[in-house]
């Protein structure tokens, strides 16, 4: 899958987590712009292991702190 | 490469405390309603495992741990001064250089009697004993899979070592098992469970969970800190109590909760498992349980493989204060009482604080947990029952709630 397909994919799931229907570009931040707590971190990790078949671990979530960066970073999860 | 600064100019001070601002402005907000600091409790006196002086008066202790009320116990006190007497105030020393004693092996075996296992190790405290046993058997390239709700000694086990940590949703079999089927093939797994999540006082379905997870080729570790002496025939745990302690590869355990003084524990049957006391940081590098701890320890953990009445009231008494509290309209943390925790569930920090301060003038001290120690950024006022209370007193519980919670308009 390429990176295009995939960010739509996440951009379809990102939905149900984007209460204040923040515009999302590849710079938006999860903390900082979409203001996700622990818990929805949690929710939305799971709902896009599940999607792509994947582990993104709390190690390579550290790393990940904006839209395109999680984009990037599970286009490469999948290989 | 930068230059250095020139000798009459300097840098902008960044205070590294600005970072606490936040929890600052919270807690001065809070005090600021003009109650009292919930996190500042002393006691000034205490008088028997459930019972303490604190701002001068009487006080039903029920926020404690001290599940089997064995920190005044005649035998374990008494074990206690000899100890003093025999081997002094404290070892000076680590576990693997000086701090060795006749106390400190006479525990291990005490622990290895109680549980049934081969091995035996103890910590300083229960929380070194989780940080020092994850962060050491599972290194790079392994990977960690464990509940969200994991206590923090846990956490920081996982993030003090160089495994892949992968969280699930508390007490999801299934979250567990996708996580478990994605781990690249022959990698290191270990999965960390608790027995009773002490937030809830919910406990976890081990028996179904480390099924899979054998399926699925890991180890399994379960803290059963909350469970220890009186959850399972023997009290030896939830996992006993589910019948598959047997596949339990590694079960930690605490001196500071039932058995009633300080210190931690693993106890495992892996054949390789003394090798853990060379390799293990936060049990080398620190130094060992004073003789006095140890030898409390030890009597104590003894008196509980034959503590099967005082089991049987505590049971007694977690059931009647979870009944008494339901039927006053306290919202609980579970619909069962499936520990000596009741946890009673405050609608927001604020009536939270109000509810344990209206309790506290009631002449009873329970536990006022708030985010982010809690699940679901919940306002928790958590109860810990002791064998020691007697009936009567878990009736006065009641009634204090009761009264409290209406003072406070948290029930009608």
């Amino acid at each position: 899958m390429d990176r295009e397909e995939t960010s739509a994919r996440i951009a379809a799931l990102i939905e149900p987590f984007n209460k204040k229907e923040v515009a999302i570009t590849d710079a938006t931040r999860f903390t900082d712009d979409l203001e996700f707590d622990s818990l929805t971190v949690m929710d939305f990790v799971a709902a896009i292991e599940d999607e792509f078949d994947i582990i993104i671990s709390m190690n390579q979530q550290a790393e990940i702190e904006t839209y395109g960066q999680l984009v990037d970073a599970v286009t490469k999860l999948q290989g | 490469m930068t230059d250095m600064l020139d000798d009459d100019v300097t840098q902008a001070h960044v205070d590294l405390f600005s970072k606490f601002d936040p929890l600052i402005a919270m807690r001065r907000d809070l005090l600021a309603t003009g109650v009292t600091d919930p996190f500042g409790l002393v006691m000034e006196r205490v008088i028997s495992p459930t019972v303490a002086v604190c701002n001068g008066r009487e006080t039903i202790l029920l926020g404690t741990y001290n599940y089997m009320g064995m920190t005044f116990d005649p035998d374990v006190i008494e074990a206690g001064k000899q100890a003093l007497d025999d081997f002094g105030s404290g070892t000076t020393g680590s576990r693997v250089l000086n701090g060795t004693y006749a106390g400190h092996k006479a525990v291990e075996q005490a622990l290895c009697d109680f549980y049934a296992m081969d091995h035996a190790m103890v910590f300083s405290t229960g929380y070194q004993a989780n940080l020092g046993i994850i962060s050491t058997i599972a290194g790079k390239g392994d990977y960690i899979v464990l509940d969200i709700d994991s206590h923090a000694s846990i956490w920081d086990g996982c993030k003090m070592g160089d495994a892949e940590v992968v969280p699930f949703k508390h007490n999801d079999i299934e979250a567990m098992e996708k996580r478990l089927r994605r781990i690249p093939e022959g990698a290191g797994k270990l999965v960390v469970l608790e027995g009773v999540y002490s937030m809830l006082g919910d406990i976890a379905p081990l028996k179904e969970m480390i099924a899979v997870a054998k399926k699925y080729g890991a180890m399994v570790l379960v803290d059963e800190a909350h469970s220890m002496g009186f959850i399972g025939p023997n009290g030896r745990g939830v996992a006993e109590e589910q019948g598959c302690l047997d596949q339990v590869d590694f079960v930690i355990g605490t001196f500071s909760k039932s058995v009633g003084t300080v210190g931690g524990f693993c106890v495992s049957n892996h054949p390789k498992f003394e090798i853990m006391r060379l390799v293990c940081r936060p049990y080398v590098f620190t130094a060992s349980l004073p003789p006095s701890v140890v030898a409390t320890a030890c009597t104590s953990i003894r008196k509980l493989m034959h503590a099967g009445d005082k089991r049987a009231h505590l049971w007694g008494n977690s059931r009647v204060l979870h009944k008494g509290l339901r039927d006053a309209g306290f919202q609980l943390g579970t619909e069962e009482p499936q520990s000596a925790i009741i946890s009673v569930i405050m609608p927001d920090l604020e009536r939270g604080a109000a509810m344990w301060e209206a309790l506290l003038h009631e002449g009873l001290y329970v536990n006022l947990a708030r985010p982010p120690a809690t699940p679901a950024n919940m306002t928790l006022l958590r109860c810990s029952l002791c064998a020691e209370h007697s009936a009567e007193q878990v009736q006065q519980i009641i009634g204090m709630f009761t009264r409290a919670g209406k003072a406070v308009g948290i029930i009608g």
